[in-house]
């Protein structure tokens, strides 16, 4: 089978290749992670070397294998976000744009409160409210992650919706459910699909800052934004911090790569859209 | 050629013509006045959302503040309950904290033991240095790399320009933040330390309240050069992420308007390169750049919360950290909405731009 | 006179072969027509005059400009053939000014950087020009923007920008395709007179072999990228001896042969 064009390009596949990496990392971690990540049992503060290639920490932790334990956390939690923010937005988004009036207005100056915010700042008030923990966190993110996928979905549900097949549909009686779900949606799935994958970036951003300002993973969870924060406690050992940090920046990158050849492929008016939606 | 023919293409136009110059002033100020009531309507939002995400979540102020000798005494928890008003039924305590806000009471911190308002005059002026430079560094280099990138489409730059800006908003401000730290301050020794000016120095007398601009204006070039030298590593890392967005955005943006008819005409027109650029293409370009510039706005915002917490840089964002954590209701509030204010203050002021940019808008 | 001759212009872009050898002769003073379908390569030829052609177009052939050749010039060069010497007017008067600078400046500009003129002789060359493409009311209409103006009033403003520098060439690709059929006739007319009282020498690019009979002195009709036909207007409208041009004809409305 040959690649479709759009992915026969260099970022493309180091995109993938990475992703692949980490996921492949977060999977086997039992099996490659040459220590226990929670084990204190190696010396304090040990700079990079054999045995223990990225250092250990304050506590004589392994960071290696904290960093690939710390895949397990961060790539299927962010996924999970990822899939539940495009669930929620694009449903009250595509009920918006389909139903229109009162409907239309409630959720969209639901979205644009939210959008008034800074992100960190409301899922920060959000998830100091629920309490610190890894579960709130990914809620406070989805709080904040929904409404892009609203406001794309939405827009594109208004194009798509005063198209010739839909009205014909509609014509012949068919509920307005079926052409949301047979009209519109296959008509959708592909710009959202572009913003879901840019937005994996931004909401493992979101989660890991949410960590490392200690509202998200507790102790001692080898989550990576946690990790770099106790790095600040000893920003000496410089090592402490910045592998976490590497890790979340890879992931973050490879779908970013991915995501940017997708939208690439996408006709440029859409692209747009999803590009200014998607800050 | 007779005259009927260009009366005929009159018609559709004189509906349409605008009163002299002087009229034109009007419509500006009631496509302002437009703005500024949805604004207000938004303002009002945003005081209810703060205010409901900080009352009906489980989270407990009392038990963020009281020790816990004084949570075991019900008297004490009930006095600090009627003291904060937060005895009171809901509404009530809405519209309280309405009647405040109108009045410039933004409540006492409970955490600081001060008000909200004196907190937040400190803090703000330092959030919006911080945030104005990094996005005016991002907007200079932003758009200056992506115009450098439509412009050689296809070229080493544009695909070496494609992968930075990438890098650009895939690196975790926090992280970075830590980093630039590390290796400027700790190691090489040549950025200055955390904070906004050298501790040793006392801050300019207070006209805006940054720094930058009241020393300058006050003559005092040592500590001008202090709070530069204490503003440039922070902005920078601040501005990274804004900067690869707007870089590629502007590319797009630019390409876009490469396409157009009306450079084309203008290249037939035999202008040089230089005032296509500048006075056709980019001035197109502006208006969705200066959209994004503005949403940017608002993720420079977010980053200031991380970027702060390493440099102890007094602002915005460590005091949202610090209430939020604490669940200090009247000081979460009081940054909600400010930090909404400032969201309101950007749109309109991008809306402006448009007008100013575009004469469509102006002369609607 | 033969003030600008194409004479075997090739064009291919990506490989693809868009024009296989146009000539053609434009005469000062003269309308020359172009028709041809869709696709035969119109634009392209126009835009290959003013070396406007999209990127990566390859070209061969001669554009001859009195004794120089076009094809052949630098870069700096023909940016002061464009607009001076040859001028262009596009197809759609809505999107080929700049919705965001006001019809002064886009009238001024070119006479600045080309003749050399201050503010001042600019602007009052500017409304010298408007009237005399028929806009009423030159004073009040220089300070406003294009979307202020109707169609056909916005390509009498393009139809100004592109004479502001005395060109001794006109190309207009389909100036009047996207008007009104009431204001069609008015702009065809202003360029009939133009080139009458200019001396100018049109290159008149349409669809419709109706606005050829009623302006052009000479037809030229291109197929595929080859002009297939060319001629006095009289004696290739009335007697075509190309099919493809007998074809075009008989397709139009109410014509009887
Ligand atoms: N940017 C481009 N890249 C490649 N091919 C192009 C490009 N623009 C046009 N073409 C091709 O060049 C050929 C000639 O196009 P041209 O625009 O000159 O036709 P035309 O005679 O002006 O048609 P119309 O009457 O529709 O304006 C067409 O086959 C078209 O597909
Ligand atoms: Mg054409």
């Amino acid at each position: 089978m040959k690649l479709p064009q759009a992915w026969r390009q260099p970022l493309a596949i180091v995109g993938g290749v990475i992703a692949l990496a980490w996921i492949v990392i977060a999977l086997a971690a039992p099996l490659l992670a040459p220590h226990d990540p929670l084990a204190q049992d190696l010396p304090r503060l040990a700079s990079p070397g054999p045995g223990h290639w990225f250092g250990t920490d304050q506590l004589g932790r392994d960071i290696l294998s904290r960093v690939m334990y710390g895949a397990r956390l961060s790539i299927p939690l962010t996924l999970l976000l990822v899939v539940l923010s495009v669930l929620i937005g694009g449903l009250l988004g595509a009920c918006a744009g389909y139903f229109g009036k009162w409907v239309d207005e409630t959720i969209m100056r639901f979205a644009d409160l939210v959008f008034a915010f800074p992100t960190i700042i409301l899922a920060m008030v959000v998830a100091a409210a629920l309490g610190a923990s890894l579960t709130n966190a990914v809620l406070a993110v989805l709080v904040v992650a929904w409404p892009a996928y609203a406001r794309v979905t939405r827009g594109l549900v208004l194009g798509v919706r005063e198209r010739e097949f839909v009205v014909s549909g509609r014509l012949l009686g068919f509920s307005a459910w079926r052409s949301l779900r047979v009209d519109v949606l296959p008509n959708v799935t592909g710009p959202i699909l572009v913003l879901a994958t840019l937005d994996i970036g931004t909401a493992l951003l979101l989660l890991s800052g949410l960590s490392f300002l200690g509202l998200g993973a507790k102790p001692p969870s080898p989550e990576w934004g946690a990790m770099v924060a106790s790095g600040v406690e000893v920003f000496d050992s410089w090592w402490v911090a910045t592998f976490p940090g590497l890790a979340i920046l890879t992931v973050v990158l490879a779908f970013n790569f991915l995501g940017d050849t997708l939208r690439d492929a996408l006709d440029p008016r859409t692209a747009r859209a999803i590009k200014e939606r998607a800050l | 050629m007779s005259p009927t023919s260009s009366s005929e293409d009159l018609k559709g136009d004189t509906a349409r013509r605008k009163p002299g110059r002087s009229g034109s002033r009007s419509p500006l100020i009631r496509f302002l006045a437009r703005r500024v009531l949805t604004a207000l309507l938004l303002a009002v939002g945003i005081t209810l959302v703060t205010f409901v995400l900080t009352n009906l979540v489980p989270g407990d102020p009392v038990s963020a503040n009281l020790g816990q000798r004084a949570l075991g005494d019900p008297a004490i928890v009930a006095q600090w309950r009627a003291e904060h008003g937060l005895d009171k039924p809901l509404p009530q305590q809405y519209l309280m904290h309405l009647q405040g806000v109108v009045q410039g009471d933004l409540g006492t911190s409970q955490q600081s033991h001060r008000p909200v308002m004196d907190d937040l005059a400190e803090s703000v002026p330092a959030t919006l240095e911080l945030a104005g430079a990094a996005i005016l560094i991002s907007l200079v280099a932003g758009v200056a790399f992506g115009v450098v990138a439509a412009l050689r489409r296809d070229r080493l730059s544009d695909h070496l320009l494609r992968v930075l800006s990438l890098i650009g908003i895939s690196v975790p401000t926090f992280w970075l933040a830590l980093m630039a730290f590390y290796v400027f301050f700790y190691r090489l020794q040549v950025t200055p330390g955390s904070g906004r000016i050298d501790p040793t120095m006392s801050p300019p007398p207070q006209v805006t309240g940054l720094y930058t601009i009241d020393s300058a204006l006050a003559g005092q070039w040592d500590v001008f050069a202090s709070a530069v030298g204490h503003l440039i590593t922070p902005a920078l890392v601040l501005a990274l992420y804004t900067i690869g967005l707007l870089t590629r955005f502007t590319r797009s943006a630019v390409l876009e308007v490469l396409g157009q008819d009306y450079v084309r005409a203008a290249r037939a027109k035999g202008l040089p390169g230089r005032v296509i650029l500048f006075r056709y293409v980019l001035r197109s370009a502006l208006v969705p750049i200066i959209t994004v510039a503005g949403l940017a706005f608002g993720s420079l915002l977010s980053g200031t919360v991380l970027v702060e917490a390493i440099f102890a840089w007094p602002g915005v964002g460590q005091y949202a950290y610090k209430s939020a954590t604490t669940l200090d209701l009247p000081a979460v509030m009081g940054v909600g909405l400010v930090v909404g204010g400032v969201y309101l203050v950007i749109n309109l002021i991008v809306d402006v731009l448009y007008g100013v940019i575009d004469p469509r808008v102006r002369l609607q | 006179m033969s003030l600008l001759a194409i004479s075997d212009l090739k064009v291919s872009i990506g490989g693809k072969e868009i024009l296989r050898g146009v000539d053609l002769d434009l005469r000062a003073g003269r309308v020359h027509g172009l028709a041809g379908e869709s696709g035969s390569g119109k634009t392209m030829t126009g835009l290959a005059v003013l070396g406007l052609l999209p990127h990566g177009a390859r070209t061969s052939g001669r554009i001859a400009l009195g004794e120089r050749d076009l094809l052949a010039m630098p870069a700096k060069e023909l940016n002061t053939v464009r607009g001076g010497e040859v001028a262009m007017v596009f197809q759609d008067p809505a999107t080929s000014l700049h919705p965001m600078l006001s019809v002064g400046r886009q009238l001024t500009e070119h006479m600045r950087h080309h003749l050399g003129l201050d503010k001042k002789q600019a602007r009052a060359r500017a409304l010298e020009l408007l009237g005399q493409v028929r806009i009423p009311g030159p004073e009040g209409a220089i300070d406003r923007y294009p979307h202020q103006f109707s169609g056909g009033m916005r390509q009498r403003i393009a139809i100004a920008i592109a004479l502001a520098c005395s060109p001794k060439v006109l190309i207009a690709d389909e100036p009047t395709t996207a008007l009104d059929v009431t204001v069609q006739a008015g702009v065809l007319r202003l360029l009939r007179g133009l080139c009458d009282d200019l001396g100018l020498a049109v290159l008149l690019v349409t669809h419709d072999l109706g606005v050829m009979s009623a302006v052009a002195d000479e037809v030229s009709v291109m197929k595929e990228g080859l002009v297939v036909e060319t001629g006095p207007r009289g004696q290739v409208l009335r007697d075509p001896t190309h099919p493809y041009t007998r074809a075009l004809l008989e397709s139009l409305p109410g014509e009887t042969s």
